[in-house]
């Protein structure tokens, strides 16, 4: 992936789409999916193949959350803020990812290391409070396991990234 | 296949999965494959088995033992329990705290016994990615009875005499529904499975389509049967990556079987069904706000008044739009009779409630209970009561559209109406139990957080109000809290619930409002008495 520019990137990507109507979203998800964000140089690309506005892309795009504009971390880390997890201490989980990467909730450190953000529920309720880094789910943390979680990490596989 | 054969069910929910169930599954094949013990053991992964909280577990069939919380130290010693005269691993049966004494079998586990699965049927009893379990269990039989000898007509009036009301909250009467889309004269219709199950602290929908896939589409395939539609959608929320992928698997093997494309299962009948991922937004649960986001466009409902989706809905085509347990319910409701499925449930509300139990309780994980079960039988009775023999506060049901009932209400039979009286509502199957150091303003700052994020900033009441409300409730668990802020909350809360244009707004108070309602001390004691009774609230302290 990081052989090729962007907009190439992209248009291999468009390749297994069609252009038809409310080809939009699936196409976004899938770019996203594959590049970890939506570059510009790819929603100019997506824009010319749809035939539609970069403008309406974007407005489509920043109505999801699912949707990242930026570049994520080698390690995209998600606290659950469901309510299972907030009355078991998802916010004490959140405060020691926080002091632990050196960055707040939404942000990516400069290294790229880190990306931290908050889901909305992952459905993992009866193991809250509960985080996921790449694809693998921790469930059941205290401010110690967390701990050990990101210091575990640098053996681990980015295998969604 | 030997007569004595057995199955090894190991649990591959999300819940177990998290606990190392996928390393406990590969390392029980070898294991089994290494005693020579494969012609007689079948080990295979399961959907949810339900108690999560016991998580990773494994059960064994016919015998009907559950090993709880089990580790790959512990494979050896099952691996050889099911040698010939092997005995079962007495130190993972699961330990009953109400009882207080470990239990072998799962049944005779309350958290079990108390149940009454039929959505759930086949969760923890089938390989997901197997059509032969699903089949061999009784599956398509009754998508094979409708399609091949029923009318549309026959069909719908099952689902009216069954009394099935839609499970993804709202309750509205399923038959109803589809007698509405299946009279439109349309060329084309769609049917679409609502699986965005965007509340907080609700994954059944999500285990429905991890543990029991086919079921879904089965009750799809019968929903076009019955209104005249050949396409079906499910949109599936993104952050549910593996049911995404459990359905996929299904949905092509339903295609190679022939009760999927064209020509299903020789009738003349097509129908095929197409998987849609959602981008993450709450408000896509509303109909109107799913239909648009398939068409490609930010999730924004469409206001009242305005047609229903069954007469205007995907491209402006008569849609039928059902949660995924509605679905899945659909196959019970065919094979046993609309009567049958009545027989069940209080007089308004039939057939059975899913929630998703989690929270500050002993047990948490998946139930099914009948539709009028009291909240205290399911917290104490299934839930084992709360965690660390702490005081119970509240139970909040229904996510970010319901409301925290006290423990006074735990009396309150569990139904559509019931729970809509109290002030909360059924939503969508999340069930949060709260404990004496759980902070009901926190809580309600919690969730009106969630909605003011989740606002889709359409209407002014929606958009504004409930940052407005949060503003207020953040202030008073900062100590900023002022008097007539109690009675500022319920003025806007109203007012939100009276103007906004979909329900999200509508019911986006309602945490507010029922915290307040049966709470109001809590909310006095940190405006008038300067502190947090449960000391949550950090400024206080």
């Amino acid at each position: 992936m990081a052989e090729q520019l962007p907009e190439e990137f992209v248009s291999d990507i468009l390749s297994s789409h069609v252009n038809s109507p409310g080809q939009l979203l699936p196409i976004l998800l899938d770019v996203q999916h594959k590049v970890g964000y939506l570059p510009e140089e790819g929603v100019q690309t997506i824009a010319e193949f749809l035939g539609i506005d970069v403008g309406e892309i974007y407005s489509v795009a920043s109505f999801y959350s699912q949707f990242r504009l930026t570049p994520i971390g080698k390690y995209h880390i998600q606290v659950c803020r469901g309510t299972a997890c907030h009355i078991r201490g998802a916010p004490r989980i959140l405060g020691e990812l926080e002091n632990q990467t050196g960055i707040s909730e939404g942000e990516t450190s400069s290294d790229m290391k880190y990306t931290l953000e908050t889901v909305a529920c992952m459905g993992c309720c009866a193991l809250a409070p509960a985080i996921k880094v790449n694809s693998n789910v921790h469930g059941e943390l205290t401010t110690r396991k967390a701990d050990e979680v990101m210091h575990s990490l640098p053996e681990e596989e980015t295998d969604d990234s | 296949m030997t007569a004595n054969q057995r199955t090894v069910n190991v649990c591959q929910g999300t819940g177990c999965i998290s606990a190392g169930a996928e390393q406990i599954l590969s390392l029980l094949k070898a294991e089994v494959a290494g005693l020579n013990l494969s012609d007689s053991v079948l080990v295979r992964g399961t959907g949810c088995h339900g108690l999560c909280q016991a998580a990773p577990l494994v059960a064994i069939e016919p015998d009907g033992i559950l090993y709880a919380k089990v580790s790959p130290d512990d494979i050896t010693d099952i691996a050889r329990s099911l040698l010939p005269d092997g005995k079962p691993v007495e130190r993972l049966f699961y330990y009953d705290t109400v009882i207080d004494r470990p239990l072998a079998i799962f049944r005779d586990i309350p958290f079990y016994y108390k149940q009454q699965r039929f959505v759930l049927r086949n969760l923890g009893n089938i390989d997901p990615d197997s059509i032969d379990d699903f089949v061999n269990a009784g599956g398509y039989g009754a998508a094979r009875k409708a399609v091949t000898g029923m009318t549309p007509e026959e069909i719908v009036e099952e689902v009216k005499s069954s009394g099935l009301r839609g499970l993804g909250g709202a309750g509205f009467p399923a038959g109803r529904k589809w007698e509405t889309c299946r009279v439109e004269m349309a060329e084309q219709k769609y049917v679409i499975c609502n699986a965005d199950e965007g509340d907080p602290g609700a994954f059944q929908d999500c285990a429905v389509m991890e543990g029991d896939p086919h079921s879904i589409l089965e009750g799809m395939i019968i929903a076009g049967y019955a209104v005249g539609s050949d396409t079906g959608y499910i949109f599936v929320r993104a952050e549910y990556p593996r049911a995404v992928a459990r359905l996929r698997t299904a949905i092509s093997q339903a295609r190679e079987r022939g009760y999927l494309g064209k020509d299903v299962m020789g009738t003349g009948f097509d129908f095929d069904i197409h998987i849609f991922q959602g981008a993450g937004a709450f408000v896509c649960g509303e109909s109107t706000a799913l239909v648009r986001s398939i068409e490609g466009g930010r999730g924004i409902p469409k206001a009242f008044p305005r047609p229903r989706t069954t007469e205007i809905g995907l491209w402006d085509k008569p849609t039928l739009l059902n949660n995924v347990k509605t679905f899945a319910s659909i196959p019970v409701v065919i094979n046993n009779g609309g009567a049958s499925f009545a027989s069940r449930g209080t007089e308004t509300c039939k057939g059975t409630a899913i929630f998703s139990l989690a929270g500050n309780v002993v047990n948490t994980g998946l139930v099914e209970v009948p539709m009028g079960t009291r909240l205290r039988e399911i917290i104490y009775d299934i839930g084992g009561g709360i965690l660390g023999g702490r005081a119970f506060k509240a139970v909040q049901t229904g996510g970010p559209s319901g409301g925290c009932m006290p423990a006074e209400l735990l009396n309150l039979p569990v139904d559509f109406d019931s729970l809509t009286e109290a002030g909360s509502m059924m939503g969508s199957g999340g069930m949060i139990v709260m404990d004496q150091d759980t902070c009901m303003v926190d809580v309600a700052r919690y969730f009106l957080d969630f909605t003011r994020r989740e606002s889709c900033g359409q209407c002014v009441p929606c958009r504004v109000g409930t940052k407005q409300m949060y503003d207020i409730l953040d202030g008073i668990c900062r100590k900023e809290g002022r008097p007539g802020d109690i009675e500022l909350l319920v003025e806007l809360g109203e007012s939100i619930a009276e103007t906004s244009l979909c329900a999200l707004g509508k019911s986006a108070p309602n945490p507010v409002l029922t915290t307040i309602r049966y709470f109001r001390d809590e909310y006095e004691a940190h405006i008038i008495e300067g502190h947090c009774p449960a000391g949550v609230c950090s400024s206080y302290q």
